[in-house]
């Protein structure tokens, strides 16, 4: 399954220099402080789940990671140096590639023009059947289920799409895959499909960014998970090595709240029916 | 190549075992009759609803199909059929420019004032006339992008504008005439494909549909791909030239074809071509799809816009040139009246949505034939203006129609 280099890491050998590194990003928004201060490492064939509550920051870090929005201070270290990213197409030519939640597909397109648009191969004119042969190779190494390559993107599946929208993210050869919620919006089937994707992108040395609120899927496919809360660092776990628990307390922000009070009532009600039978 | 080598090896699209595979003739019908459900319906309607004008059309007047009355309706189309082009270019980016009337009204008045009253150069005003059509995209690409300002508003507002400065222009003339000896009137009256010519130049053009497709064939089977039937395209070239050539003849039985027409049919294949297989073409379609997904594709959306509403000035700018010299005058009425309508009607008529990224510059060619068919058909039957103007919106809305069904039909069969 997984390559010799990430199992490595995850017996703990010392990680190699981090492919992308945050130190001390703060920004804000007017009277809000988005966000504080984050520090945020990831290498190459590594899997980091950013977690947080809603208004956490995560979305904000990432916009600022994908040439979006500009950090107020804090560096950018990007494969040793420093980067400043003011543009979705600077941050794309880094070698970072975002797959955004809404996926942000043209329905009208089929497969092939959506995978290459904006930096279509083409020798004074578009070079469709090389784009076309290049899209069944992409999609090929994902292990991808698309039909077709020419029809429009509207007529495929939710995971279709987003695999789709994954396959588009790797035509310019990223470095850095970030994922923003690949899952939230599909069936048991797709997310396990998705899963698989990202595993295979970690086969094949990327590093990923992944951005989600479902602890199942950090379970699955995570190396390390940090979290924020409310624009600030509050840890970084390493997720095979920390219960479920911890880090949901991390992300509510105590170890005392509504989600772990409800986990030892339901606890307490089991071992006191146990006691009583 | 037969069927049993494609089956051992299967071209790498086609190796999906759900894919419905169109094997032989009633393999391919089925697969159109599925699209075609499912709202695909590109160019058909049109192409069914100008078969049946001609139809009943001929029928009401014998005199509607004769060579004659072609020859003339065809050199009709050109000059509001190539501001069609550019309306076709708004409506694939969803957006739309109502001021292509009076552009066209304003390229026609610098004609008359620049060549006749100034004695300019004939070649100089009308490269005036293009600039002034440059000028006005960009003020609109302007206002567009920087300020938000919504198209129809932009061009609503332009529309008045450039109104009133074809009226300055114009001065107390009000009119000017243009004369015969220039080589604009010329083109548009006179002009015609010398007839040994004509079947020659349809014999190109099937051969170079031909040689593309097999070239395109070629490609294909260098990439892997899977290839269409090479029977089919020499077929297909074969029935092209046997209708070009037919269609030459019988326009030769009078005038032949125009040279208004070949410049209309040739600005139509090179924006086709343009749009179909340039990056510019792509992001146009990507923009008309989704501005946000363009956007975050790396294309720079405010150029694309740029780009289009420029081209839409100029197309209307030449169109205006080509109906002063059609008319051999410019006057207060160029442009004025139902110039906007027919040009946003041919385009929307033809196929284009105008809901935007669906579309084609064939179907600035299509719509404005269906238009001109209609308005030569009544003006044979000696109906006034009024009718020809409520039949036209009838049709206009009917292609509307059209369009918003097949959008939904697509919606619901997922191929929206």
């Amino acid at each position: 399954m997984a390559s010799p280099s990430s199992a490595a890491k995850r017996d703990g050998a010392a990680r190699p220099d981090p492919l992308l590194s945050l130190r001390g990003i703060s920004k804000s928004f007017g009277a809000v402080q988005a966000l504080a201060d984050i520090d945020l490492d990831v290498s190459a064939g590594e899997v980091v789940a950013l977690l947080g509550d809603n208004g956490a920051g995560k979305s904000t870090l990432v916009k600022i990671l994908s040439g979006v929005h500009q950090p107020d201070s804090g560096t950018i270290t990007f494969h040793g140096r420093e980067a400043k990213i003011s543009s979705p197409t600077e941050s794309r030519a880094l070698g970072i590639a975002t797959v955004y939640q809404d996926l942000a597909l043209c329905d009208n397109l089929d497969v092939v023009a959506n995978l290459f648009l904006g930096r279509e191969e083409k020798r004074f004119t578009l070079s469709e059947e090389a784009m076309e042969r290049h899209a069944w190779s992409l999609l090929r190494q994902l292990s991808a289920k698309i039909p077709s390559v020419r029809i429009p993107v509207a007529s495929l599946s939710g995971g279709q799409r987003q695999t789709v929208a994954i396959a588009r993210s790797l035509v310019g050869a990223p470095s850095i895959v970030i994922l923003d919620e690949p899952t939230a919006a599909l069936g048991v089937a797709q997310t396990a499909e998705v899963l698989n994707l990202i595993e295979r992108l970690r086969e094949r040395d990327h590093g990923i960014l992944l951005i989600t609120h479902n602890m199942a899927d950090v379970k699955e496919v995570a190396d390390r998970a940090v979290v924020l809360r409310l624009g600030r660092n509050n840890g970084d776990y390493d997720v095979r090595a920390t219960s479920q628990q911890d880090i949901v307390a991390a992300i509510t922000g105590a170890t005392d709240s509504a989600v772990t009070r409800r986990a030892t009532a339901v606890a307490g009600k089991r071992d006191a029916e146990e006691a009583s039978r | 190549m037969t069927s049993t080598e494609l089956s051992q090896s299967l071209p790498i699209d086609q190796q999906d075992e759900r894919l419905i595979q169109a094997e032989g003739m009633r393999g391919r019908l089925r697969v159109l009759s599925r699209r075609l459900q499912g709202g695909e319906i590109g160019a058909l309607p049109v192409v069914l609803g100008l078969v049946l004008i001609f139809v009943i059309f001929q029928a009401l007047n014998s005199y509607f199909l004769s060579s004659a009355n072609l020859v003339d309706l065809l050199t009709q189309c050109a000059a509001i059929g190539t501001i069609s082009i550019g309306v076709v270019l708004v409506l694939l980016v969803a957006q739309i420019d109502l001021s292509i009337g009076s552009m066209s009204g304003v390229a026609s008045a610098v004609l008359g004032v620049g060549f006749v009253l100034h004695h300019l150069p004939l070649w100089l005003t009308m490269a005036l006339a293009l600039v002034a059509g440059v000028v006005v995209g960009l003020i609109y690409s302007v206002a567009f992008v920087r300020f938000s300002v919504p198209s129809f508003v932009v061009t609503l507002a332009g529309l008045l504008a450039l109104l009133g400065f074809q009226l300055k222009l114009l001065g107390a003339n009000g009119s000017i005439n243009i004369p015969f000896s220039s080589g604009i009137v010329e083109f548009m009256q006179a002009m015609f494909v010398p007839r040994p010519f004509s079947y020659v130049l349809m014999a190109a053009v099937s051969a170079l549909y031909l040689f593309s497709s097999l070239a395109r064939v070629r490609r294909r089977r260098a990439h892997e791909l899977s290839v269409p039937s090479v029977t089919g395209i020499f077929l297909r070239s074969g029935l092209l030239l046997v209708a070009l050539e037919a269609a030459t003849f019988y326009l030769n039985e009078d005038r032949g074809i125009s040279a208004p027409f070949v410049l209309f049919v040739v600005l139509v294949v090179a924006m086709n071509f343009l749009l179909t297989r340039t990056a510019w073409g792509r992001s146009v379609f990507a923009v008309g799809g989704s501005v946000e997904g363009a956007r975050r594709a790396g294309i720079n959306v405010s150029r694309v816009y740029l780009s289009v509403f420029v081209l839409c000035s100029m197309f209307a700018a030449l169109g205006g040139l080509l109906s002063a010299g059609r008319l051999a005058t410019a006057s207060i009425s160029s442009g004025v009246g139902d110039t906007n309508l027919d040009a946003i009607a041919a385009a929307v008529i033809g196929g284009t949505s105008l809901f935007g990224g669906r579309g084609s510059a064939w179907s600035a060619l299509l719509g404005i034939v269906v238009i001109e068919s209609i308005a030569s058909g009544l003006t044979l039957l000696n109906l006034e203006a009024s009718v020809r103007y409520m039949i036209t919106g009838g049709v206009l809305l009917l292609a509307v129609i059209v369009d918003s069904v097949s959008r939904h039909s697509r919606a619901a069969h997922g191929r929206a």
